[in-house]
This record gives C-alpha cells, structure tokens and sequence, in this order.
C-alpha cells in the first residue's frame, strides 16, 4: 500500500525529465534489432522496427502526463466551479446543472471520447485533452456539490453572509477552501483515470500521431504477442501500475488530509 | 354500527388503500418514463449537437484538405450540412423517430439501424457473459470475505478487488490471451469462430474483471451489515447450521443492493465490451463504432453512440420501476 506516494513521484519525474534521460530517440529505428528481448544496449528490449522500448516509455511519460494533467486541471476547474455555483444556488440552477451532468453520464465515458474524436480530422493534443474533459468534469461536479449542500448550512458561512458579504466573496472563500481536501483526493484517482483513458485511445488507434504513447506501445507488443510477448508485457505494466499508483496515492491522501479518520485510527 | 358493517367499512378501506398503493405504483412508473424519455430526447440532441459544437469542419474529417470542393459540395448537402440548423435537427429527429438513425454515409443504400442491430446480438452475448462470469466470482469471493472478516481470504480478496480495479482491459485481454490461448493452449485465439461458446470465455473475464471486483467489495459490505443484523444473530443462536445462516438470512437480504451496482456498472461493461472486441477481432457494435470511426462515417458513429446510450437509460428505467415495486419507500422519495 506504501508505494503509491513513490511510484506516482516517479511518474511525475519521467514526465518532466524523461526525454532528456531516454537513451534514444523514440523514434530512432534499428532494423536489425527488431523485437530484441531486454539487453545492455536496450534496458527494456525493442519494439517495431528496433525501436528502444524504454525511450518510448519516457517519451510516452511526457505525453500522458501533459494529458492527464490538463484534463484533470480543466475537469477540476470547471466541476468544482459548477458544483459549487449548483450547490449553493440551489433551485433551477442545481436542477440544470445536474439534468445536463446525468445526460453526459448516459454516455459511457470511452464511447463519448471516440465520439467527439470522430468528428475532428487529425486529432491532436488538445482535442484528445477537450475529449477526456467533456465528462471529466462530472465527478468533480457533484463532489463539489455535495460538499456545497452541506456548507451552505454551515454557521460560518451564514456568519458571512449575514456579515453582509457578497455572493462570490463567500464562494471564493468560505465554500471553495473547504471543497479541497475532497476534490485534491479525487483528482488523485482521476489522474490515473486519464492516464488509463489516454492509453486505452491511443491502443485503438485513436491517440494524437505522435511518435511515443503507452498505449500505441502496448498496441504493437499485442499485434506480435504469441513471438514477442515483452513489449506488450512491459508496457501493460507500466500502464497498470500507474494507474494503481495513483489509485492508492488517492487513499492515501483521503486518510491524510482528513482529519476524523485520522484520529480513528 | 353493527360488527358487520364496521366490517364491510374495513374491507372497503382496505380496498381503498389497496387501490392508491396501486394507483401510486403506476404514478410512480409514469413519472419515471416520462423522466427517461426526456433524458433520451436530451442524448439526441447531445448527439446531433456534437457535430456543429466540436471545433474544426466535419467535411475535413471526412474527405481529407485535398478533396476538391465539387465533392466537398456533395457531401455537404449529402450530410444535409448546407441546411438551417433547424431543420437539420428535425430531420435527425425525423430519422431517430422512424427508427432508421439515417443512412451509413460509406454504404449509402443502408440504414445505420439495419447495420446496428446485424452485430448487437454479438455484443449482447459478450455483455452477459461477463456479467454472469462477475457475479459467479464476485458473490462467493464477497460472503467469503464477509463471514471471515479481517482473516488471510478477506485480505487477499480486497488485494485482488483492488488489483481487478487497476488492470486495465487493454493489457488484461492480451495477458489472458498469453496464458491461456498461447500457453496452455486451452482456450481460442483472437481471430477464431467468435461464434463459439468458448471463444467468448476470455473477452468475457477482460469485459468483467473490473465489474468483479467492484461487485465483491459491495457484496462484502452488504454482507457485513446484513451478518450484523439481530435476526441473523437469533437464527444462529437457534442453531442453523452455519451455510443456511449465510445464504438465506445473509445474501438474500444483501442482495438487492449487489444488484442495483451491477445495473450502474453498465456504462463500464458497455465501454469494455468496445476495447475488447477490438482485442479479441470479434463482431459487434464495439467494432462498427471504431470502424465507423476510422472511416468518419459519421452517421453511423452517432448512431452507435445513440443506441448505447439509450440502452443505459433504459436498463436504468428498468431497474428504477422493479425498485419501486420491491420497496414502496422508494416510490415517496
């Protein structure tokens, strides 16, 4: 349970400075290694045309990282905000923003994604990250809004608003402070989610036509499976991995930031 | 008032309540579809929307920038593009409501509903299959874990609903693969008759491992609070033998909360069967959605897109009114 923490760190480090420490390009072809199993000159083997799988790894890291992340901060931002504002407003406002949340929700998450995808000509970076957000936000949406429902109750924010301080101040600082401990956990998770999402694309083929991606990887190990089972092997485990890591990292931060469990234990 | 009488005002009363229980239930089961035939008006127009809200022309998807505008043209009006807005949405309404969701934009003699329902049942197979295959591990693994709580089987089980959470489809699939198609050499390979009972056994457990694991956790946490009740006590201080306690007195009150998690999983099981079809080169509306895809036949896709969902809303609708007839408290909130 302990190596959430540190395996999430080490996602975030080969993100930031994986292509500078990849020992090829992610792109550089060796035919004469083709599917090489792991050696000195290749940590983790080749893939298609030689090319090195551990640089395609550290490449890939950037590319899902840059995509969970700005994913996870559009969805954060936008369904905290909105669940907030649902929240707090109540009546018709809650009803509409909750009616068009469970409508993106009739929409498995995958299918959505492919969707919006469908309609672009060549996919790329930013619309992969606006397709992931049209129902990343949901979540965020009704934590936020749940949380809200129980604040707007609270004595200190009555205290403000009696105080006479307008809307958006008591929003900006009496609502939102107190949503973070929830959302930050949540966007942990969601993290994973996105990395998993990003990979799963682009195994179907759907990713932006970059060079290096988790998931184009584990595409071309599962084309040569029953030859060349390693690269499959190898980045199917990083995907899982990851994603698990971000997974108990979200727990662990559950337990950490709130401070009831901690005292139960 | 006469003993009789007073009687025949029960009876009646009886009647009475009887009759508003009923009147209540359909009231209920009403305002439920009138609630779910909005929500599919509202995946409608979500669907048609997409094509004009998404940045970017429809037609470059299609064609391609070296297409020449004579054919740039004929697809336009051919997607009705060059039409008001309005009137671009009745006619999506026109084609939903007749039940033919419009004509593949690639093979232009069918009728994207046609192509639909040629390879749902395939899907349909896949889907209930995983299901049977999650609530067959996840229903024994849960009351396992329940009635030794906190002993090596509760660990491992919790271990494996965490690890069944985190793996994803698209490495499950070829790792079964591996291990039983290539290795042990027991079970088909991709690409075989997916027509074949055994051909589904794999896909099956890619689709429901993460179902499984969600399932046993719930099934473990129903049992617990279902184990701890008085009744469950008294029926063990009479001396039942254990089993008896644990599946007539335990899972069958902790089973309709299982269920109604497995009914709100179907949006995963219906994104997994998409990535798993494609894993395992089997027919099915997974595989002419991403065929659909790669050639931006557009209809076809919003049709795929449609039909899933609308399977979501009404499982969901579904399970709201068996609900409601199971548990009246539920018909008041």
């Amino acid at each position: 349970m302990r190596f959430g923490v540190p395996v999430m760190l080490l996602f975030v480090a080969a993100a930031l400075f994986g292509p500078l420490l990849a020992p090829h390009a992610p792109d550089a072809i060796d035919l004469s290694a083709q599917f090489a199993l792991p050696s000195r000159a290749h940590w983790l083997g080749t893939a298609d045309n030689g090319v090195d799988v551990l640089s395609v790894l550290l490449h890939g890291a950037r590319l899902a990282g840059v995509i969970a992340l700005c994913t996870v901060g559009i969805s954060l931002v936008l369904g905290s905000a909105l669940g907030a504002f649902a929240g707090y407003r109540g009546g018709r406002i809650d009803h509409a923003i909750t009616g068009f949340a469970d409508l993106v929700q009739a929409f498995p998450s995958i299918v959505l994604n492919i969707a919006i995808l469908a309609l672009v000509a060549e996919p790329g970076l930013s619309h992969m990250i606006l397709a992931l957000s049209a129902n990343g936000w949901v979540i965020f949406m009704r934590i936020a809004r749940a949380q809200t429902l129980v604040l707007r109750e609270a004595e200190f924010v009555h205290a403000a608003r009696l105080l006479g301080a307008p809307e958006r101040h008591v929003l900006t600082h009496h609502v939102l402070p107190n949503l973070a401990s929830a959302l930050i956990v949540q966007a942990s998770a969601a993290l994973g989610g996105a990395v998993l999402a990003e990979s799963t694309l682009s195994f179907l083929g759907l990713g932006p036509g970059v060079a290096a991606s988790w998931g184009a990887l584990l595409d071309q190990g599962s084309a040569v499976l029953l030859r060349f089972p390693h690269v499959a092997l190898i980045a199917g485990g990083v995907i899982a991995i990851t994603v698990l890591a971000c997974n108990i990292t979200g727990d662990y931060l559950r337990d950490a930031l709130d401070p009831k469990l901690k005292h139960r234990s | 008032m006469t003993a009789a009488a007073a009687e025949q005002g029960g009876g009646n009363a009886q009647r009475a309540s009887r009759l508003s229980a009923l009147h209540g239930t359909f009231a209920y089961a009403a305002l439920r579809i009138v609630r779910a035939l909005v929500t599919v008006w509202g995946v409608v127009t979500l669907v048609f929307l997409l094509v004009h809200v998404i940045p970017g022309d429809p037609i470059d998807a299609i064609l391609g920038d070296q297409a020449s505008s004579a054919d740039r043209v004929a697809l336009r009006r051919a997607l009705r593009l060059d039409q008001p807005l309005a009137a671009q949405y009745a006619a999506f309404l026109g084609d939903t409501l007749d039940g033919s969701l419009g004509h593949s934009y690639r093979q232009r003699d069918r009728e994207v509903s046609a192509m639909i329902a040629e390879v749902a049942p395939h899907t349909a197979r896949l889907a209930l299959a995983a299901m049977l295959i999650a609530l067959g591990i996840a229903l024994p693994l849960g009351i396992l874990a329940a009635a030794r709580r906190g002993s090596g089987w509760d660990r491992a089980a919790s271990s494996l609903g965490m690890l069944g959470l985190a793996i994803p489809n698209i490495w499950l699939g070829p790792l079964l693969v591996l291990a039983f198609g290539v290795k042990l050499r027991i079970l088909p390979l991709p690409g075989d008759d997916p027509t074949a009972l055994l051909a589904l056994v794999l896909p099956a457990l890619t689709v429901g491992t993460a179902l499984t694991a969600v399932l046993a956790r719930q099934t473990r946490a129903a049992m617990i609070e279902t184990l701890g009740q008085q009744y469950v006590l008294a029926a063990t201080a009479r001396g039942l033998p254990r089993m008896r306690v644990l599946l007539d007195y335990g899972l069958r009150n902790a089973l309709l909360p299982v269920l109604t998690v497995s009914a709100a999983q179907l949006s995963g099981l219906l994104s997994g069967a998409v990535i798993t079809e494609k894993i395992f080169e089997r027919p099915g509306i997974g595989t002419l959605f991403l065929e659909a895809f790669f050639d931006r036949d557009i209809p076809v896709v919003q049709g795929c897109v449609l039909v899933i969902a609308t399977i979501y809303v009404a499982v969901n609708l579904l399970l709201d009114i068996a609900y409601g007839l199971a548990d009246p408290r539920v018909r008041l909130s």
